[in-house]
């Protein structure tokens, strides 16, 4: 999709979208006028989107230095009178909770949508906690999508709902409606408000003690409201096929199962929820008691099944429930259509799996994600392996943190024993150099450098830690889809922006030894980390170069594309641009008379060179291709 | 009704590229379609999987068994999915390795892609040279395209050629439409005489 196919104002226009495009679809519909964000995956691209078109639809769009800073931006918009959007995954909530929990007291005047995309079966995540039970916590209403439209059109209930009971609405999705693509049929652009009116009222904005337990009680007067907007709302809709069997689910599982349930010819009535929490008691109730079997079917926690389960008990409706809880569907990982049709299967005593081929269970080899050819930080973490090799040190503590250099834990360079979260190396980093006599280097990127590691620095100078800190500087937000962040000169809509100098803000804190270099230059690299690894007290190595895929991109725009190949007659099959600096784009294999030899893959190779740096036979060279 | 397609290949391919190019086509040509990829780290080198059903269907995923066609970019990455397909279905794979950095680094071994492809046993198999059909159009980077050609001459796949070709259009510049139409040609063509 072009991104600005996303701005047709054409209603009944139908696109095939990602669902993080349709939720932008549906803050246009809305009338959104302000926007922000941390990137993180699964909720990348609707900041993505954003990026492009915000300023042209009149929307103030940014990325925020981390996900509290984008909770509190968005909160004080929503203050003003204006709708406001804030989105992250869902372990950005946990950085954002200490404002999110006081949103629900405060309240709000304009609609305030807050998006969690949760990651079931952690496709880029540490964990898979499930978002919902912060609902629960905060007292914050939720609502749960299942399909690009509905990523559309909910979000735009969730807006009305917001306004109409005064507090925030919590949007949880889910990478399998974040990151799924279906045909999306767009309504009317909404109307902006222009810029808001901040009312000063301390006593419902300040919670103070004394006016938090009053905040508390009124919080749970809007819940009772919301409630009975949940036994009434239409995005909580039951789906009649006959038969005495019920199914409860939301989000991700009830496309398996509105799928299974027809292809497989299944009399069964759907109970499909939108909104819930709070939790639709009345409607449930009802729905349970006109079914002789319930099967509740959503991923991760059981959350829908506690909560169903407590109306059967405190009404006793005395009703079989499968679910979690007793053992029929599984509590981790994400779903799909096998596991709905097994689990059915067992429940139903009927066979619904199909026929799959046999195919004869080869040892394949594992691919798992490799930094790009090209990357940077390859060129990095190759010199800090062969500095730490050359000075003898086999026991140094790596502390590591979240970005795509998070798969130098992979072998040959074993760069990562020690990861928390977003900005942990730092802090991770001054408790090992405190508590071992081992040298301690901790990695962390340019953006979560930004978003979370400047504290831990200020304390790892304060209280004089021994380390080596190194920042990664590629100059973008890569892992999430290159994003600007405050080191660039780009701010959210596209404009010209004042960045910070990240060796100026770390001398700025009061440290000496601070270096830049390009790990391109792998000989310097090299002698800068030996340098830093010997030097006593902190010392900051800043590793900037470009991240491979940007320039790719700019050269392949250009026309200008080269690679590197390998001259067989000079190579000695030493392995050290195969074994050590380990490219993805090298590769062995057995030539004619079984003699293995090295090649460069000529559709991976992206010319960065640095195999032919640190090759000592001077046997790879470059090719232009035309 | 629906068909399942599962595309599977190595970060770098333009899996995603090609897949999402097919989903605009099926729109293009009034067809139901629900897809699903997974983004993430490090884009380039690991396996990328999309599914997709189009016709009547809300589920993104193909479960296993309910592949009508697996379109593989990469020969191990086809071999991956095979348990996706019911036997019988199409499986089009491009025989060009890419050996991941495990097997060069010599702990794993790259099989034989004559022994993958007898190996898949109950499928129709249709082995085509994408990679290098794309290197000699000039630029390998339509390896994706060539992969949609091959596809689109499938007699049971259901979205007209010429919406793909519209789609494929609207996905580039101008400039660089022949190169891809040409592309989608040739791989078709690699197929056409199986079919026809």
């Amino acid at each position: 999709m072009k991104h600005s196919n996303i701005l047709v104002p054409d209603t009944g226009h139908r696109e095939f979208l990602l669902g993080n495009e349709a939720i932008v679809r549906g803050a246009l519909e809305a009338g959104v006028n302000f926007a922000s964000t941390y990137p993180g995956t699964p909720s990348s691209e609707i900041g993505n989107v954003l990026f492009y078109i915000a300023k042209k639809a009149g929307i103030y769009f940014e990325f925020s230095t981390n996900e509290k800073v984008a909770m509190e931006t968005s909160a004080a918009a929503a203050a003003s009178g204006l709708r406001a959007m804030v989105f992250f995954k869902h372990v950005g909530l946990n950085v954002a909770a200490d404002a999110f929990m006081s949103t629900a007291y405060i309240g709000t005047k304009g609609g305030l949508v807050i998006i969690t995309a949760d990651d079931p079966s952690m496709h880029s995540s540490q964990n898979e906690q499930d978002n919902r039970y912060y609902a629960q916590i905060s007292g914050m209403p939720m609502i749960e999508p299942s399909s690009a439209q509905e990523m559309k059109d909910f979000i735009k209930y969730a807006f009305e709902l917001s306004e109409k009971i005064g507090m925030p609405v919590l949007f949880r999705t889910t990478t399998r409606v974040n990151h799924v693509r279906g045909i999306v049929e767009y309504g009317p652009l909404g109307e902006k408000r222009g810029k808001g009116y901040f009312e000063k009222e301390p006593s419902t904005h300040v919670p103070l003690p004394s006016n938090a337990r009053r905040m508390h009680r009124e919080l749970l007067d809007r819940l009772e409201k919301a409630r009975n907007e949940a036994n009434h709302s239409p995005i909580n809709r039951i789906e009649l096929h006959g038969g005495k069997i019920g199914i409860i689910t939301s989000g991700a599982s009830y496309n398996y199962v509105a799928d299974v349930i027809e292809h497989k010819g299944i009399n069964a009535n759907i109970l499909k929820l939108g909104l819930t929490y709070p939790f639709p008691d009345e409607l449930v109730r009802e729905f349970i008691k006109s079914v002789d079997k319930v099967i509740i079917v959503e991923e991760l926690e059981p959350y829908l099944e506690q909560n169903t389960r407590v109306i059967a008990q405190r009404l006793g409706i005395d009703v079989p429930i499968y679910g979690k809880m007793n053992g029929y569907f599984p509590r981790i990982y994400e779903y799909d259509p096998d596991i709905v049709k097994s689990a059915l299967s067992v429940i139903l005593n009927k066979k619904y799996t199909g026929k799959t081929v046999k195919a004869k269970d080869l040892e394949l080899p594992p691919r798992p994600p490799v930094l790009c050819p090209g990357c940077p930080h390859r060129a990095t973490y190759y010199a800090a392996m062969m500095a730490l090799k050359q000075l003898k040190i086999k026991d140094a503590i790596i502390t590591n943190d979240i970005g795509c250099y998070t798969l130098g834990v992979q072998k040959p360079y074993e760069m990562a024993d020690y990861l928390l979260c977003m900005g942990s190396s730092i802090g991770t980093a001054v408790g090992f150099s405190k508590a071992t006599n081992q040298k301690v280097i901790g990695f962390v990127g340019d953006s979560t450098f930004f978003h979370s590691a400047i504290p831990g620095l200020i304390d790892a100078y304060h209280n004089e830690a021994n380390m080596v800190y190194v920042i990664l500087d590629n100059r973008t937000t890569a892992m999430t889809g290159h994003q600007p962040h405050p080191g660039l000169p780009v701010n959210g809509l596209g404009e010209k922006a004042p960045y910070v100098d990240i060796e100026k803000l770390v001398r700025g804190i009061g440290i000496d030894f601070v270096k830049t270099v390009d790990p391109y230059d792998v000989n310097a690299t090299i002698k800068l980390f030996k340098e830093a690894i010997t030097h006593n007290g902190i010392s900051v190595i800043i590793s900037k170069r470009e991240c491979a895929l940007l320039w790719d991109a700019r050269r392949r725009k250009q026309n200008e594309w080269w690679v590197y190949e390998i001259n067989q007659d000079k190579c000695t099959q030493c392995g050290i641009c195969s074994d050590w600096l380990a490219c993805a784009a090298i590769f062995k294999k057995k030539a004619e008379g079984g003699k293995t030899r090295m090649y460069i893959n000529d559709a991976l190779c992206d010319g960065c060179g640095v195999c032919a740096t640190v090759c000592p036979f001077n046997a790879i060279d470059k090719k232009v291709i035309k | 009704m629906k068909t399942g397609i599962v595309f599977a290949g190595v970060g770098g391919q333009g899996v995603l590229t090609a897949s999402s190019i097919i989903g605009v086509a099926a729109l293009k040509a009034g067809i139901n379609v629900v897809m699903s990829e997974v983004h993430g780290m490090a884009q380039r080198g690991g396996v990328v999987v999309t599914e997709m059903n189009i016709g009547d269907a809300k589920s993104p995923l193909v479960g296993n068994g309910e592949a009508d066609i697996i379109v593989g970019f990469e020969p191990v990455e086809a071999y991956r999915v095979l348990r996706k397909a019911h036997p019988g279905a199409y499986v089009i794979v491009n025989i060009e390795p890419i050996v991941p950095i495990s097997a060069s680094l010599g702990n794993q071994k790259y099989p034989d892609v004559s022994e993958l492809l007898s190996n898949m046993q109950e499928v129709s198999v249709y082995p085509v040279e994408a990679t290098e059909i794309a290197r000699k159009l000039g630029n390998i980077i339509t390896t994706n395209i060539v992969m949609l050609g091959a596809l689109s001459s499938i007699p049971e796949f259901p979205v007209p050629k010429e919406s793909v070709i519209d789609a494929i259009k609207e996905k580039f510049p101008p400039k660089y439409h022949n190169l891809n139409i040409q592309a989608f040609e040739n791989g078709a063509d690699a197929l056409s005489a199986v079919f026809h």
